[in-house]
């Protein structure tokens, strides 16, 4: 019966061949990350002052850079939540591992874990901050790779017990890791025998993070052989090859086999298993994956602010990171990153310009960065309210949301499908 | 059917070696857990019945919390994260009344009075809030991906944030009130019991037992099974689901509004952000319970709390104590997703 219906079946998009969409999106990224340089690097000390404090006050360039690690944590997040459709809801768990793993290899910290550590002095192609040589020291390049992997073990780990659980409990039992692994950060600083183990350093965090090390650029006159803790316009480079890394793998692995079976376990899971796609592996690897560039992130986090606190690691980053992927557009990576930087810049320093202007306009004396939980409840609930797909809705995800839902159909009995369009129609006005 | 189908059918599947070794794993927990309590019973008596009796007051709270929690969930399955922000409204309101406007910072006539009168105004606003957000947001996502009204949720709970915010809340930081006891209590043998606890434990109780007979025994409570059971089946039967939802929204507010209260005049300190870590505990022992079921919340909002008092007292100590019940959470996840009075339900294809 099926055969006479006239309703459009969904295709999957064909790959394009045509070069201008192949190459558009490295080089238009390209484009706009030495734009961002150019102009804060050059331009911008070249104008006169009220100009660059405005600018300052705006867009300045650490708001910019956290964006960037945001969007970076964001397209992680997207991948478990968007791609394969697995709520998590204590993602910042892996923002906290990646981090704490930079605290370890990249600080002086690791001489007070234990007492008898006292002279412990590693360094594996590192660049310690100066009079901060004891500990261990591993080059930046290296922990990216390493947190990278710690990650998705740690994602394998809190995944394989839990992942057969559906919806609603996966998203506790994750939100469960979200919240034990912050306490463990938070109070980790007298553990083991004795409690002379400290391995967090409690609420003091680790400081003194070390340096990026610029390798074979230094070459190029200009360039210093480590970026320092205030040069923003470098680290930006830095931060945004790791963004287009994170998009590119993005874009590919969801063109591939496994990104195939994310999408498929994230339509039906059921359908897609008959179809013999491995349930837990697929999604294992998608919670290590997520986890990974959740490392990545980690670390550059705490390269950006030179440490890590145990106090940023809390339930409400899971949430912000979350309201990125779905204000975005879940499962679209340009929604998912265009929603990241967003978000992220009106949570840092746009409420408040916005703010300024709004009392200059009207003369008012509103501090608007005090409302800013306001503002991101009322996003948050307009947004599911009216605009459910997000900025830049992915096409599936778009279709989806305007076919009625499937069980709707089922529980009336209609097999024929304009019965259940008509009955779609009649839930959908009676809201 | 062929006979050899249905003695196919008919066979029970061999448990896995996994299942049998999941199920003696968690049997063994459960009896570790069991052998550490008896021994704590037996070296610490006297500190054991204390922590008890502190435990049972704050599961008492929990339970109240919980039962919001697990009543919207079982009617239309929605994790509202926004319930423990709206007991902390009501915290802070039944603080407003209780200690501002009258000043209830002494047993007499005329606290009990201001303290009755805020749990009323507390837990008629809490149900109001509930019903028009029901109304606002979540009527509108009922046919919608289930991400949706959760994130809707996550909304509406940082808009509650907002306003327990405002200086005529709380304001960012802390704020102590007076409460009608303060730190007063009475002993049975050596056991010191706040008289905050008999209060809590004489509002709370009645308020379950009112409950569990609405659902159980009225007709409101037939139409809430039916509603949570298929909806389009329960409107074609004549049911208003709408009216029926929004009458559960209610509740649950208003079970918020009486714990917001209970838990001021036990604890006496407000924060705009209290509600997340008590409503994920109540959640907790919503789940814990098993998701849906009324008695089944209460249990667990009692065992949260004992378990914490305990693990307050004997084993990791306070800092621990969200690790503690979120392991337990995890823990009952692994072994028993359907929780201690849940039934396991098989997915309908």
């Amino acid at each position: 019966m099926s055969t006479t219906s006239t309703r459009p079946v969904v295709k999957p998009p064909a790959p394009s061949t045509n070069p201008a969409a192949r190459f558009g999106w490295p080089l238009g990224f390209l484009a706009l990350g030495v734009l961002v340089f150019v102009f804060n690097q050059w331009i911008l000390p070249e104008t006169n002052s009220d100009f660059q404090t405005g600018f300052g006050e705006w867009l300045p360039m650490t708001a910019v850079n956290e964006a960037v690690i945001w969007a970076v944590f964001a397209l992680g997040l997207n991948i478990v939540v968007g791609y394969s459709g697995l709520l998590d809801l204590g993602y910042v768990a892996f923002w906290g591992i990646g981090g704490y793993v930079a605290g370890w290899l990249m600080a002086p910290f690791a001489n007070q874990v234990n007492p008898a550590w006292a002279n412990l002095k590693i360094n594996i192609l590192g660049h310690p901050l100066p009079g901060q040589e004891r500990g261990i020291h591993v080059n930046f390049w290296l922990v990216l790779i390493i947190a990278a992997l710690v990650c998705a073990l740690a994602g394998v780990i809190i995944g394989a017990p839990t992942l057969r659980l559906k919806s609603d409990y996966l998203a506790l039992v994750t939100l469960g890791f979200g919240e034990i692994l912050p306490e463990v950060f938070r109070n980790g600083e007298r553990v083991g025998p004795n409690g002379t183990w400290n391995i967090t350093n409690g609420t003091k965090g680790i400081t003194g993070i070390d340096q990026i090390p610029t390798g074979p650029f230094q070459l190029i006159p200009g360039v210093p052989a480590t970026i320092g803790t205030f040069d923003l316009n470098l680290k930006f480079i830095v931060f945004a090859l790791m963004l287009a890394l994170a998009m590119f793998v993005s874009l590919r692995i969801r063109e591939g086999r496994l990104g195939r079976a994310w999408l498929a376990i994230r339509e039906d899971e059921l359908a897609a298993s008959m179809m013999g796609v491995p349930l837990m592996r697929i999604k294992l690897s998608a919670y290590a994956v997520g986890a990974a560039f959740g490392g990545i992130g980690g670390v550059l986090y705490a390269t950006h602010i030179g440490g890590v606190l145990a106090d940023r690691f809390n339930f409400s980053v899971s949430i912000i990171l979350l309201a990125m992927v779905v204000l975005g557009g879940m499962g679209n990576v340009w929604g998912v990153t265009v929603g990241a930087l967003l978000l992220a810049w009106i949570n840092s320093t746009g409420l408040g310009q916005l703010g300024n202007v709004w009392n200059d306009v009207t003369g008012a004396q509103v501090n608007f960065a005090s409302h800013n939980f306001l503002v991101f409840g009322a996003i948050l609930v307009l947004f599911m309210l009216f605009r459910r797909e997000g900025l830049i809705p992915e096409a599936r995800t778009r279709q989806v949301l305007q076919e009625p839902e499937r069980g709707e159909i089922e529980s009336l009995g209609a097999e024929m499908e304009g019965t259940a369009e008509d009955t779609a129609a009649e839930g959908g006005d009676k809201k | 059917m062929t006979t050899p189908a249905i003695a196919a059918s008919e066979v029970k599947p061999r448990r896995r070696p996994q299942e049998v070794a999941a199920n003696s794993l968690g049997l063994l927990l459960l009896a570790a857990v069991g052998i550490w309590l008896v021994y704590e019973l037996v070296a610490h008596p006297q500190q054991f019945a204390s922590l008890l009796v502190a435990g049972v007051g704050n599961g008492a709270l929990y339970a109240l919390i919980a039962l919001g929690y697990t009543m919207v969930y079982g009617i239309i399955e929605l994790i509202n994260f926004s319930h423990g922000d709206l007991f902390m409204l009501a915290t802070v309101l039944s603080g407003i009344v209780a200690a501002s406007w009258f000043s209830a910072d002494s047993f007499t006539i005329g606290a009990v009075g201001a303290v009755a009168l805020a749990l009323l105004i507390a837990i008629v606003v809490a149900a109001t809030v509930n019903v028009a957000a029901e109304r606002v947001a979540y009527r509108r996502l009922r046919r919608a991906p289930k991400l949706a009204p959760l994130i809707t949720a996550v909304g509406l709970s940082f808009m509650y944030q907002w306003v327990g915010q405002r200086n005529f809340m709380t304001g960012s930081a802390p704020k102590q009130w007076s409460t009608m006891f303060g730190n007063d209590s009475f002993s049975i043998g050596s056991v010191r019991v706040p008289y905050t606890t008999v209060v809590v434990l004489a509002v709370t109780v009645p308020l379950l037992l009112i409950m569990v007979y609405l659902v159980q025994r009225t007709r409101a409570g037939k139409a809430m099974r039916a509603v949570a059971q298929d909806q389009d089946a329960a409107r074609l039967m004549g049911i208003d689901v709408d009216r029926t939802i929004a009458f559960v929204f209610a509740l649950g507010g208003g079970l918020a509004g009486a714990a917001g209260l209970l838990y001021l005049q036990s604890v006496g300190t407000t924060n705009y952000n209290l509600g997340f870590r008590l409503g994920l505990i109540a959640f907790t022992a919503a789940v814990l319970g098993g998701i849906g079921n009324l008695q089944g919340a209460v249990l667990g909002g009692f065992l949260i709390g004992i378990l914490q008092s305990l693990n307050d007292g004997f084993l990791l100590g306070q800092q621990w104590s969200m690790t503690v019940v979120f392991t337990v959470l995890i823990l009952l996840m692994v072994f028993k997703p359907e929780g201690i009075l849940g039934t396991a339900t098989t997915e309908k294809v």
